[in-house]
């Protein structure tokens, strides 16, 4: 393990929606019921790290993301940014903070306005922080940040609407608007599931590239191939907890939860000739309003035993896997 | 030698813009598909796979115009308009679209669908239809119990159970499914496809599978067309397609995205967008992204010859030498 300190360390996440319970709810004291959407999660990430959280909808990988970006409030747990808890801090406090955790979101076709110019699009961060100095000055830091993303030279782009350019174009624009403002910690959430197969590995080889030079990056993605070749750790979600998590290389090659070893087992290979036996999971991922007892995975787990569906699993290192790779089941032989 | 089951010769679609001109989508487009074979159409945005799909099914919208020949059995049931191609509709020839709120009304119970779709087709009445609705769902692992309900009221893949259901209803003999799990979670992707594959060998049925991901392909068709810029550029055996690739775009694609079956593989873009359809093309569409173009692919439009054992491509490198 690094000794470096790690950027970000989330801890014991816990976040809720609550259910409205509407007029007649309320009048018959139906009692409040809330989407348990992240609970109990704990990660970190390092400089120069780019740590995939993977899991299917509804697991609460977006709604980590979303707390860690401030836009959600925790019902407890910490997040500690740069030695910092910045859960208690308030919108004055936060602000200079933003600049230095961004994001990029799934859909460029969302998230860019269609009225802006690419220079005005990736300009504009600057503008809302007061940063940049003159105006000559803010354009030299869009031109720098459109050659990070390899949309070079910038003079090409600067003046082009989003409709003038491709999906993959589309989001490096996104991609600078982000890094314009130098941020330490990049959230890229599902940043290339809307794009093309053929401009995909543009874009994550870009986030690469960004990531070597020290970025850290949390990518929010359901593609477990994505995340293993791109990313260094991999943390597995399932029903707001993070069910494993480790190096990539080694959740891939040595699962330890049956839900990770299922999961790898769906993914379709290119290989005609590699066809995997899939272990395919009945039903779907129950309602994060009734959480299952014990572990809550147990419902849909193949291999569950009695004391699955009473006991909570922690997250370990069991004996049969590597330094710093940990699952949450009650089966793996302890160390 | 008996024809086919369904052969698709020449297709052409234009549509109309509304700024003037035309988008020239499907430029020339020739398939068959045998009884129980599975067709994986493949390509990018915009590459004239769905519209190919569509077109079989004739189910354009009135500002496209369509040329070529759709044969089902031999028959031609493009020539004739909407009176040739609806007696074969549903009956013989069936689609599933992405995200399954397009098959499905919003406001009916999935059941009452189902029925309806029997009733209109005289395959059943009232309560042998309900009989036969409870079976077929059933049949796409949905409790008959659930044929009450609203689509809003079931998951992304009940939907998407149901939508297939429905396609299933007059038993058809050739399933289209256009990106049936592109909205999926991975699982229920994986379930999806187990049910299809199941569906096939049960029913016979002959699957042209429209995707953008080859991975899901390689793991539900044995054959596989390659679509780029509104042509296919390559067809063959599955595996011959992935081992041994012929048109610099398949092989480009195939690189494209990650592998967990290897790991250790680059994972290269390929540079540049697909040409625009809406202007002509000279030469060969996919010269500008190709990284073995020479001079003759400027000029000519490589023409789709056989390279191997039913395994077609279209490519210079096959015919001409590099100067």
């Amino acid at each position: 393990m690094s000794a470096e300190p790690a950027l970000l360390e989330v801890e014991d996440l816990v976040v809720r929606y609550p259910i409205h319970r509407g007029m007649v709810g309320a009048a018959t004291r139906r009692p409040r019921r809330n989407v348990h959407a992240v609970e109990g999660v704990s990660l970190s990430l390092r400089q120069g790290e780019m740590l995939a959280l993977v899991g299917e909808s509804g697991c609460g990988k977006t709604t980590t993301a979303q707390a860690v970006l401030r836009l959600v409030d925790p019902v407890s747990g910490s997040i500690r940014f740069d030695g910092r808890d910045i859960v208690p801090l308030g919108a004055r406090e936060l602000r200079p903070l933003r600049r230095r955790i961004q994001v990029v979101y799934q859909d460029p076709y969302e998230s860019l306005d269609p009225r802006f110019r690419v220079r005005a699009a990736v300009e504009e961060p600057l503008l809302i922080h007061r940063l940049g100095g003159s105006k000559k000055e803010r354009l030299a830091r869009v031109q720098e940040a459109l050659r990070r993303v390899e949309l070079s030279p910038p003079e090409l782009y600067l003046e082009r609407y989003p409709h003038e350019l491709s999906g993959g174009q589309r989001q490096r624009v996104a991609i600078a608007a982000a890094l314009v403002l130098e941020p330490d910690v990049l959230v890229a959430d599902e940043p290339v599931s809307m794009l093309d197969v053929s401009v995909r590995a543009g874009v994550l080889n870009v986030l690469d590239g960004l990531r070597e030079n020290g970025l850290a990056i949390l990518m929010i993605t359901h593609d477990l191939s994505t995340a293993a070749r791109f990313a260094q750790r991999i943390a597995v979600m399932y029903l707001g907890r993070i069910v494993e998590e480790g190096p990539a290389g080694e959740v891939v090659r040595n699962p330890q939860h049956p839900y990770t070893k299922a999961l790898l087992s769906v993914v379709p290979r290119r290989d005609p000739r590699d066809r995997q036996r899939p272990q395919i999971l009945k039903g779907e991922t129950p309602d994060a309003v009734a959480i299952p007892t014990g572990c809550r995975f147990h419902p849909r787990c193949p291999v569950a035993e009695a004391r699955c569906s009473v006991e909570d699993p922690a997250l370990e290192q069991p004996a049969t896997a590597e330094d710093g790779h940990r699952a949450a089941c009650l089966l793996l032989p302890s160390r | 030698m008996t024809a086919p089951l369904l052969q698709v010769e020449d297709l052409h679609v234009w549509f109309d813009l509304e700024e003037g001109g035309e988008l020239h989508a499907v430029q020339g487009v020739n398939l068959s598909l045998e009884p129980g074979e599975r067709l994986g159409l493949v390509g990018e945005s915009g590459c004239g796979k769905t519209t190919t799909a569509l077109a079989i099914m004739g189910l354009l919208p009135s500002s496209a115009s369509v040329s070529g020949r759709v044969l089902l059995d031999g028959q031609d049931i493009l020539a004739g308009g909407e009176a040739a191609i609806r007696p074969h509709r549903w009956v013989d020839i069936a689609i599933v679209f992405q995200g399954a709120m397009n098959s499905l009304n919003p406001v009916r119970r999935i059941g009452d669908q189902i029925v309806e779709a029997l009733e209109l087709h005289g395959r059943a009445k009232g309560d042998t239809a309900r009989a036969r609705t409870a079976d077929l769902l059933e049949s796409v692992g949905i409790p008959a119990g659930r044929a009450s309900r609203y689509p809003h009221e079931l998951s992304g893949g009940m939907r998407q159970r149901a939508a297939i259901a429905m396609a299933l209803s007059c038993n058809p003999r050739v399933l289209i499914a256009d990106e049936p799990t592109t909205a999926l979670d991975v699982m229920v992707q994986a379930q999806i496809l187990e049910l299809l594959d199941g569906l096939c060998r049960d029913f016979e049925l002959a699957l042209v599978l429209v995707t953008h991901d080859l991975p899901v392909v390689a793991q539900l068709c044995n054959r596989c067309a390659v679509m780029y810029a509104g042509e296919v550029v390559e067809r063959g055996p599955l595996e011959t397609l992935y081992h041994t690739p012929d048109h610099p775009y398949t092989r480009m694609l195939f690189a494209a995205s990650p592998d967990l079956g290897a790991q250790d593989d680059a994972v290269v873009s390929i540079p540049g967008a697909p040409p625009r359809l809406d202007r002509p093309i000279t030469g060969c569409p996919f010269r500008p992204r190709c990284d073995s173009a020479f001079a003759a692919c400027e000029v000519v439009r490589p023409d789709l010859l056989p390279v191997g054992a039913h395994h077609d491509a279209a490519c210079h490198l096959n015919t001409a030498v590099p100067a």
